[in-house]
């Protein structure tokens, strides 16, 4: 027999009271809704998980027309394709995890007014689940490099690909940080949510994602790398590409604001959670 | 005597009243720098009432309750009396303002079935998702799935979206998941109002057999009484968050009843009353108007409503009737009851009439009627004298005898007709 826990319910108090052993318990939730969404997303539609790909696909293409062929901007002798995707690849998975996550509270408020669980369950699903997303199209990358190799284009990966893990994790761990806080300033001010939906627009055209950090002046430069997905997607183009230059500094700083914003996101979110139902 | 599993200590819970906040940042940050410079509030709406805004008001005010294992609680209380929030507190919803709760053992709160059903997914994908909602792992889902797929009859449709379920069977399904968790502390929001009567009968049988026989805690909370009475051992009344009573559930029942009293008195004096034309009251007049032997006019099925008229009239009149038309408390008609002469009227002289009105095929629930005094001829034409224009309120309460299915009244209308008998078998 298990032994029984006493739950203590009392007003909320520090901020600090994290129980990361409940999020434990709840890993079976975590799971299915991972599950849930996979199987909710796409029920109903022609394409199906298709869309996994039409999506970035469709954005690299438009990508390639308007700043490769049109604007004619240079990717640094990788093919243009090429370039725009891996880009995009890591710039969505990055922006979904920050958008989904965002409305935690405003979205799932009919449940959270029901029913307890720990809260952090539902961002932490959205997250894995984006990543499966990212993991198809991170492989259709791969394969369009491949291509681009046999045809004898340059493209040279090279030993970071071996930090290609933690460069993920870490945009994801951003992308949540940023999205936690979010959602739990939303409980209190709508108009955030209104701010996400195109500040993440503009956020990426502040992040080299549709053109090479080489191409900006010096300063210029130097404002966009304080960007903290900047270097994440240097870096990772470089270990897939081979162009441009590793970042090492401004990854640092970046890891920094990585770590910096998870922890202010899980604690105001923890802080957030127990009475956001009076307030939302 | 067993273990105390639920032990809550001086529980408060405060909500703010009005608006919390401008809602925008902007105008919170406004706000924040006026008072910073100690200048007035931009936000604050003209002609409102300083102390008005941000009045805190108590759901919950002091509430200290220990439960022992297998113990069954109704919780019962007016509208406001802080029954849900109590619940929201308990399953940790919302967390309370000060107090402490101390619960050995893990808790299930259905504050509303199917919380967490996705319409796209199947019935048996939504069990497990439900489940883990509720804090099942998926092993124990695995191994319950078949009893919980038995015991909400939805067998043949398992594997087809909820969305295609017809709402009954929607909430059978979210009821047998969280029927089956293994948990040690049930908390109940009138969830047994779903369903047929047969299902209903079911459930209420599960939720005692869980108290009764399996050792486990149940705080239920219901405005119907005859589930109370069924399932619960043990009630509380709470009143403005405040718990009133704790003891016997009979006793729990009959505190509850007399609170609300409201509109029911039991003397109406009609002297200043209006009349609905000139000519009622004109040459008699009803004085009052009491009802006999009670405080409040509350009356069970068995009880007969007796009350007396006070009139006086300037004229002799003969064969005086009375009649009325009992009308529910949404205005809608239950019936229309008439007595025979009772009596004369004698010109200037005050009198009395007592008469006792059968209310037991009355279904539960507050009514009202104005009186009428009136004469009547051969043919039926119907001559009306005195018509107080005011409401004369009674409340019918359920005496827990009657056998009967969940009263639809919408459907079913406000009065019982008499039980059918049974000629054959």
């Amino acid at each position: 027999m298990e032994e029984t826990r006493t739950i203590i319910i009392e007003p909320k108090t520090g901020w600090f009271d994290i129980d990361f052993h409940e999020i434990k318990q709840y890993k079976d939730l975590i799971f299915l809704f991972v599950k849930r969404n996979f199987v909710v997303q796409y029920k109903q539609t022609v394409l199906g998980p298709l869309w996994f790909i039409l999506n970035p696909l469709l954005t690299t293409i438009m990508f390639t027309v308007v700043f490769g062929s049109i604007a004619g901007m240079s990717t640094d002798g990788v093919p243009q394709f090429a370039f725009y995707l891996c880009g995009t690849a890591l710039w969505q998975y990055f922006a979904t995890c920050l958008n989904q996550t965002s409305n935690t509270f405003t979205g799932n408020a009919h449940i959270f007014g029901k029913v307890y669980f720990p809260r952090i369950t539902m961002p932490i699903a959205t997250v894995i689940f984006s990543l499966i997303n990212f993991a198809v199209v991170f492989v259709m990358s791969i394969i369009t490099n491949l291509y681009y190799m046999w045809k004898g284009e340059n493209i040279q990966p090279n030993w970071s690909i071996l930090l290609l893990p933690i460069l993920v994790l870490q945009i994801a761990l951003l992308g949540l940080g940023f999205g936690i806080i979010i959602s739990s300033l939303t409980t209190k001010y709508r108009d955030l949510a209104i701010l996400v939906s195109f500040g993440v627009q503009l956020w990426m055209y502040a992040t080299p994602v549709a053109y090479a950090k080489e191409q900006l002046s010096e300063k210029m430069r130097s404002i966009i790398m304080l960007n903290p997905v900047s270097p994440i997607i240097c870096n990772f183009r470089y270990a897939l590409l081979g162009c441009g230059t590793f970042e090492t500094v401004y990854w640092g700083i970046s890891a920094i604001v990585t770590v910096v914003v998870l922890i202010i996101g899980i604690l105001l979110f923890n802080h957030v959670e127990k009475t956001f139902m009076d307030t939302v | 005597m067993s273990e105390i599993v639920i032990s809550i200590e001086g529980l408060k819970k405060q909500y703010r009243l009005g608006a919390i906040g401008g809602g925008t940042l902007t105008a919170d940050l406004q706000s924040w720098w006026a008072r910073k410079r100690g200048k007035e509030d931009p936000n604050t709406k003209l002609g409102q009432d300083q102390g008005k805004i941000g009045e805190r008001f108590w759901a919950l005010n002091g509430i200290d309750l220990q439960v022992r294992q297998g113990e069954a609680v109704g919780i019962i209380g007016h509208n406001g009396a802080g029954k849900s929030t109590l619940l929201k507190v308990l399953s940790r919803v919302t967390a309370p303002t000060e107090g402490i709760i101390r619960m050995k053992g893990r808790i299930s709160s259905m504050l509303e079935v199917g919380t967490g059903f996705h319409p796209e997914l199947t019935g048996r994908e939504n069990i497990f998702m439900n489940g883990a909602i509720l804090g099942m792992s998926k092993r124990e889902v695995a191994s319950k799935i078949d009893q919980i797929i038995e015991f909400s009859e939805c067998g043949q449709f398992i594997d087809t979206p909820v969305k295609r379920y017809s709402s009954g069977m929607y909430v059978k399904l979210a009821f047998a998941v969280a029927a089956h968790l293994d948990a040690e502390i049930l908390v109940m929001d009138e969830v047994l109002a779903v369903g047929d009567l047969k299902f209903q009968k079911k459930c209420l049988g599960k939720m005692g057999d869980a108290a009764n026989n399996e050792g486990k805690t149940v705080l239920y909370v219901s405005h119907n009484m005859s589930t109370i009475r069924q399932l619960c051992t043990r009630c509380i009344v709470l009143n403005h968050g405040q718990i009133i009573f704790d003891g016997d559930v009979e006793e729990a029942i009959k505190i509850y009843m007399e609170q609300d009293k409201g509109d029911l008195i039991n003397f109406y004096d009609f002297t200043s009353v209006s009349r609905p034309s000139v000519d009622h009251g004109s040459v008699l007049f009803v004085d009052n108007f009491e009802f006999l032997d009670k405080e409040y006019p509350i009356y069970q099925n068995n009880e007969k409503i007796r009350f007396r008229i006070t009139y006086h009239s300037k004229e002799n009149i003969a064969d005086l009737r009375l009649y009325y038309t009992v009308l529910f408390g949404d205005d809608t008609i239950a019936g229309t009851t008439q007595s025979k002469v009772f009596g004369k009227a004698d010109k200037n002289e005050r009198m009395q009439a007592e008469f006792a009105f059968d209310v037991s095929n009355f279904v539960p629930g507050r009514y009202y009627f104005y009186l009428d005094i009136f004469t009547m001829n051969e043919y039926g034409t119907h001559l009306s004298y005195d018509h107080p224009a005011q409401k004369i309120f009674f409340e019918i309460v359920d005496d827990g005898k009657i056998e009967s299915i969940r009263w639809q009244r919408k459907y079913f209308g406000h009065i019982r007709l008499n039980e059918l008998e049974i000629l054959h078998r």
